[in-house]
């Protein structure tokens, strides 16, 4: 147990430092950032004094090294583009981001599960039949699709809720939270749910072959032929071999759902993390890229290294070996 | 007698399809009493499974009960609604299936699953539920009940686990037990302490016990009566011994005489066929187009020397974590030109692993092998394609031993091709006539594998392994996968195979009354090494090794055959 | 004539005459690609050439006749007067190529890779994989788009929107190898453990060979399933991208570029700019998911 959690704590450091590499060499070689920030007038000392202050003319790995350094405090240089440092940004925009994101998360979560279980259990049914067909249209609606479609009803036709924008937003130091506000938590509503669809729709999906694919299992015929009733099979048996496949998988949309966020954000005008990396990648300003892979990749890696240890968890062959 | 504990009036099972309706099960009648272990034998398909199904009412949709009555002491349970039939299953009838590693949820302890049924069906209290449940797992015999009470169903071996499934069945005091072949997963030294562990109970607990199986010696030893059943009928009921022992209907007499005898040694299996004719293995027009002359200059054809084979059974970084198991250690025999030599053993003890390294597919890790005085192991790549036209294998599933996604003509052909035997235009005739020689219709070549029987296939594998005239044959288990009756077929054409060409052969299987009928001389395997060698007759009748003697102990006796 | 009697006999046939979900699917995308490869014969204009724009359509409401000029369009004409029906098929044209051809890629590279690591096991094995796993934990949008900035960022500004196109397929296709190599290598794991991979060993057939002849064919069908559903995920993700300003630039525009434009529109009321483009990305997207989710249960009947 205690070797299996340090094999997986050594892979996520690892897949942290070929990110990292990644985006150093993002940094590094992805356009001159000499020329990026130095203009048309230069003379080749300027260019030897930045090539010098910036450690360029150093070898290759001692560069990165630095520059892990400087990650790792916090520092990712400044951007391009608006000429402030990237980690100020950052902070800036996050909480709109991680606000969002765990709306979103939550309600496909819950949603996802109850009604993936629904599914497989009324397998056949109509009202189960329905939400299928109904899904399949989900997953086909890229997700910017369903936030014009809910803004266009709601904003433009109805005039219920707002179309872009977080509300007003109460500033904790900190912290920015659209929690505490009537007007905050009305922004919520359309993005969370454009946000969150998705990922219900592949969850209840998930759920629903996994439960059905467990459901197929000896021990549940076996269970049956004790004479268990479906009730038990149903909530006891089968549904806890399930969530141990399904975990893995929630864990991987969680860390999707804040990828998403990018497309949500764009659609809602929504100041965070998302729309700060499309404005970005359209003006290629390297440093907010990199920083933004770097930071979002730890923030995946915690998720999936919280997602292995609860399996083990749950799962006896791997707690207790034979 | 007493009045039946479960009495099948008949039962009729139909699944509607594309095709129409179908009925494994129809018109099936039989009685169960208590303390009586009914068999209920048969080939694959016969229906013996989907009756205990219909019975205990766990039938997958779109199969139903279309006709026919179940009577459970003296109360009619068919006709019940799904939720009483519910109660019965577990409180009144048990069950058990073949594969115990399944048959339990792994992700509760054994104690969680025991105690649940208990106070389902009994209403105990938790505390005495629990201790209902040890007491069980005591009475299956599995040591330190009360410790492997909190136990994972991965913490078990097979079977153990299978006891434990025994004691799920047994937990509350059911009248009949319902066990679907529930040894066939097993080893036959696990296999008899399971079935005795069945008999004790029934009579101890006056149960009524159906066994379906498909294997003879598990009906000889344990059954008080058979049930014989063939595509979805009944076709003789009673005794064992009056069954067994003086059969009536033609096919339960081709069934027992197809069964191979573990105390004499017969020449050919008697043909008695029934239902599916075979076409004939046409072994002198092969015969007559086979190049006998290659003798081996010293009159051993094979020869293994200390061979060995490790696998990694668990990976890691640093060496010192990692696993290995011996497959094969030290093993040296030498095969002489022109006998079967057998390999027998229990699953795990590596007798596949020789016939594998033998074969070229696994590399050894020391030792060597030579063929015809020639060293294997030394051989360059010339030589090597030149010593694989001269081996052949043949394995144990056909179904997967066939490339699904070709014809018949296409896998019979790639040896010939491969080898570059015969010229393009000289492949495609003499496919065909391979074809036709054992047995196959003029029209085989140009279908897919799926279109044949299990016995058919077995032998488009053999029509392959002859394409390029081998000296020797490998035969992994060649029968295990395969009803009694076919087997017998098969066997034979081995049989032929060895008299009228002269092949030598390296017999594989677990099944002593076919070694024995088959083999010339024959090695025993146990946890990788070869424990003893001898001549089949003498070895039968004086065993040296004590391994040897236990598993002719637990060989099934047959002694109501004749 | 044997092998179509075979086909027309087939239990798969016989569920899709069943199946009247899967007939229209197949009819609505089997009309949706036709049009894309007929689009120069069947569009009104070619919305790419200037000569045959005209300023004063802008604007024009599908089936109003234009207040200056009197011309009218089936789904209306946008702010520069294109021919909305015109440029959907041109649009739809982009779009296909892109999912098509990201999903071939990835196809190609997954089979290979699945394959190789799925038969060699060991370094190749854990190589493989390893990378796999590491790609799958990050979303493949997110990849996509760091691929797509990446590629921009070295691509000289002249040739940014010539090279977007093919920029979007490697990103696309480079984000969704993984799938493919997964499944590969699953069911590689399994044949290459049958008798039949042994009987064409014991011969001493090549690994390519067996490779190719022998456990290629066998792996197919879960492949066919997974490109189907990928091909619908393709298509999404080039919209998607194109949607957020990153994928195909406004002088070749895909459905989702087309989107993107006629967004600005919806607030003042000439919704066909957005609505028809939107209505074909959703029929185009639905109709291939409902054939993969159809072709799954047909060749995987245990999970129906």
């Amino acid at each position: 147990m205690l070797s299996y959690i340090i094999r997986r704590v050594a892979q996520s450091a690892l897949v942290l430092f070929v990110v990292g590499l990644v985006a150093f060499s993002m940094f590094r070689f992805v356009g001159d950032p000499i020329d990026n920030m130095l203009g048309q007038e230069r003379t080749m000392e300027d260019v030897e004094r930045l090539r010098g202050q910036l450690g360029l003319d150093q070898p290759f790995p001692v560069q990165y090294v630095k520059f892990l350094q400087e990650a790792v405090q916090g520092n990712f240089g400044v951007s391009f583009r608006q000429g402030r440092p990237v980690a100020e940004i950052l902070a800036e925009r996050a909480p709109a981001t991680l606000e969002l994101a765990m709306v979103s998360a939550v309600f496909a979560i819950v949603l996802g599960i109850a009604l993936g279980v629904f599914t497989a259990i009324r397998r056949g049914g109509f009202a189960a039949n329905f939400i299928m067909s109904a899904s399949l249209i989900g997953v086909s609606l890229p997700t910017f699709l369903i936030g014009i479609l809910l803004i266009y009803i709601f904003s433009v036709e109805l005039g219920w809720l707002p179309s872009f924008g977080r509300g007003e937003v109460v500033d904790l130091g900190w912290w920015n939270t659209g929690f505490l506000t009537a007007s905050g938590l009305k922004a919520l509503i359309l993005p969370s749910i454009t946000l969150g669809l998705y990922q219900m729709t592949l969850i209840m999906r998930l759920v629903r072959s996994e439960m059905l694919e467990v459901l197929r299992q000896d021990y549940i015929r076996f269970a049956r032929a004790r004479g268990l009733s479906d009730r038990t099979i149903n909530f006891r048996h089968a549904l806890k071999n399930t969530m141990v496949p399904v975990i893995t998988i929630i864990g991987l949309q969680l860390g999707a759902i804040i990828a998403f966020a990018i497309i949500t954000e764009t659609v809602f005008q929504w100041p965070g993390l998302g729309l700060l990396f499309i404005n970005a990648i359209q003006f290629v300003d390297i440093p907010v890229m990199a920083a933004y892979l770097m930071m979002i990749s730890v923030i995946f890696v915690t998720i999936n290294l919280a997602v292995d240890i609860l399996y083990a968890f749950i799962d006896p062959r791997l707690r207790v070996s034979a | 007698m007493t009045d039946p504990v479960l009495s099948i009036r008949n039962l009729t099972v139909e699944i509607p399809t594309r095709h129409g309706i179908f009925k494994p099960v129809e018109h099936v009648t039989y009685d169960l009493h208590p303390g009586e272990i009914r068999g209920v034998v048969g080939e694959s398909g016969a229906g013996k499974s989907m009756t205990g199904n219909a019975v205990i009412g766990l039938l997958d949709p779109p199969a139903h009960v279309s006709e026919g009555e179940v009577w459970l002491n003296g109360r009619r349970i068919d006709e019940l609604d799904a939720e009483d039939k519910r109660r019965i299953r577990g409180k009144e009838i048990g069950m058990i299936f073949q594969d115990p590693l399944t048959s339990l949820n792994p992700l509760f302890t054994v104690g969680e699953q025991l105690v649940e049924t208990i106070q389902l069906h009994l209403g105990l209290a938790a505390s005495e539920a629990r201790k209902r449940a040890i007491a069980l797992l005591d009475r299956v015999s599995i040591p330190d009940p009360a410790d492997r009470f909190n136990q994972y169903p991965h913490q078990f071996s097979g079977g153990m686990r299978q006891r434990v499934v025994i004691a799920l069945a047994l937990c509350t005091e059911p009248s009949v037990l319902i066990a679907d072949e529930p040894t066939t997963a097993l080893d036959v030294s696990v296999q008899a302490q399971v079935l005795d562990l069945i008999k004790e109970l029934a009579k101890e607990r006056q149960v009524g016990v159906i066994l379906v199986t498909h294997d003879m010696g598990v009906i000889a030893d344990t059954t008080d009566t058979v049930t014989v059943m063939y595509s979805g009928h009944v076709v003789e009921s009673g005794t064992t011994d009056q069954i067994l022992g003086a059969p009536t209907h033609d096919y339960t007499k081709s069934l027992i005489a197809a069964v191979p005898r573990p105390h004499t040694k017969v020449e050919r299996f008697p043909m008695v066929s029934y239902g599916e004719r075979e076409r004939t293995f046409k072994i002198d027009d092969l015969a007559a187009h086979w190049d006998k002359t290659n003798l081996s200059k010293t009159g051993k054809l094979l020869e293994v020397e200390n061979i060995t084979k490790t696998f990694l059974q668990k990976g890691g970084l640093l060496p010192s974590q990692r696993q290995y198991f011996t497959a094969v250690d030290q093993v040296s025999f030498d095969i002489r030109d022109g006998e079967v030599f057998g390999l027998v053993g229990e699953s795990g003890s590596g007798k596949s692993t020789v016939a594998r390294m033998i074969g070229t597919l696994y590399p050894l890790d020391s030792g060597r092998v030579i063929f015809d005085g020639e060293d294997v192991t030394a051989m360059g790549t010339d030589a090597l394609q030149a010593y694989r036209r001269q081996i052949q294998m043949i394995f144990q599933d056909p179904f997967s031993s066939l490339n699904p996604r070709m014809r018949v003509g296409d896998l019979v052909a790639e040896p010939i091709h491969h080898h570059q035997i015969l010229s393009k235009a000289q492949i495609g005739p003499r496919v065909r006539e391979l074809l036709d020689w054992v047995g196959l219709a003029k029209d085989a070549w140009r279908k897919y594998p799926h279109e044949f029987s299990g016995g058919q296939r077995q032998r488009i594998c053999i029509a392959r392994a002859l394409a390029t005239q081998p000296r020797f044959l490998i035969c992994d288990e060649p029968t295990s996968a395969l009803d009694v009756s076919i087997q017998a077929q098969i066997l034979n054409i081995l049989k032929d195979l060895q008299d009228h060409l002269g092949l030598t052969m390296l017999f594989i299987s677990h099944d002593l009354p076919v070694v024995r009928q088959m083999c010339d001389r024959v090695g025993v395997m146990r946890q990788g090494k070869l424990v003893e060698v001898q001549e089949t007759d003498s070895l039968f009748a004086t065993p040296e090794h004590p391994y040897t003697r236990e598993l002719l102990d637990l060989m099934p006796r047959l002694k109501q055959l004749a | 004539m044997n092998r179509v009697r075979r086909i027309l006999d087939s239990d798969q046939f016989y569920a899709f005459r069943r199946s009247p979900v899967a007939m229209v699917s197949a009819t609505v995308a089997l009309v949706l690609i036709l049009a894309t490869i007929l689009a120069p014969l069947i569009a009104p204009t070619n919305p790419f050439d200037p000569s045959s724009l005209n300023l004063m359509n802008g604007f024009t409401p599908p089936m109003a006749p234009n207040a200056f000029t009197g011309e009218s369009f089936l789904m209306g004409t946008d702010d520069q007067g294109r021919d909305v029906f015109s440029t959907i098929l041109y649009g739809m044209r982009i779009s296909l190529f892109v999912g098509v051809a990201a999903v071939l890629f990835a196809m190609v590279l997954g089979i290979t890779l699945g394959l190789l690591s799925g038969y060699f096991g060991g370094w190749t094995e854990t190589i493989i994989m390893r990378t796999a796993d590491v790609q799958l934990t990050f979303p493949s949008i997110l990849l996509a788009m760091l691929i797509f900035g990446i590629a921009k960022g070295i691509t000289p500004i002249e040739y940014r929107d010539q090279m977007a196109i093919w920029v979007l397929i490697l990103a696309i296709g480079l984000s969704d190898w993984v799938q493919f190599a997964r499944v590969v290598r699953g069911a590689t794991l399994v044949e290459k453990n049958k008798d039949y991979v042994a009987a064409a060993r014991i011969i001493g057939q090549s690994p390519l060979t067996i490779m190719l002849r022998h456990i290629l064919p066998n792996v197919l069908s879960p492949v066919l399933v997974i490109a189907t559903i990928s091909l619908a995920l393709a298509i999404i993700a080039e919209a998607t991208l194109s949607f957020l300003g990153v994928g195909a630039p406004p002088t070749q525009p895909s459905l989702g570029t087309l989107i993107r434009i006629g967004q600005g529109f919806l607030f003042s009321g000439e919704w066909w700019i957005l609505f028809f483009p939107a209505c074909t990305l959703l029929a185009l997207a639905l109709s291939v998911n409902l054939l993969g989710d159809w072709l799954r249960d047909v060749l995987n009947p245990r999970l129906k």
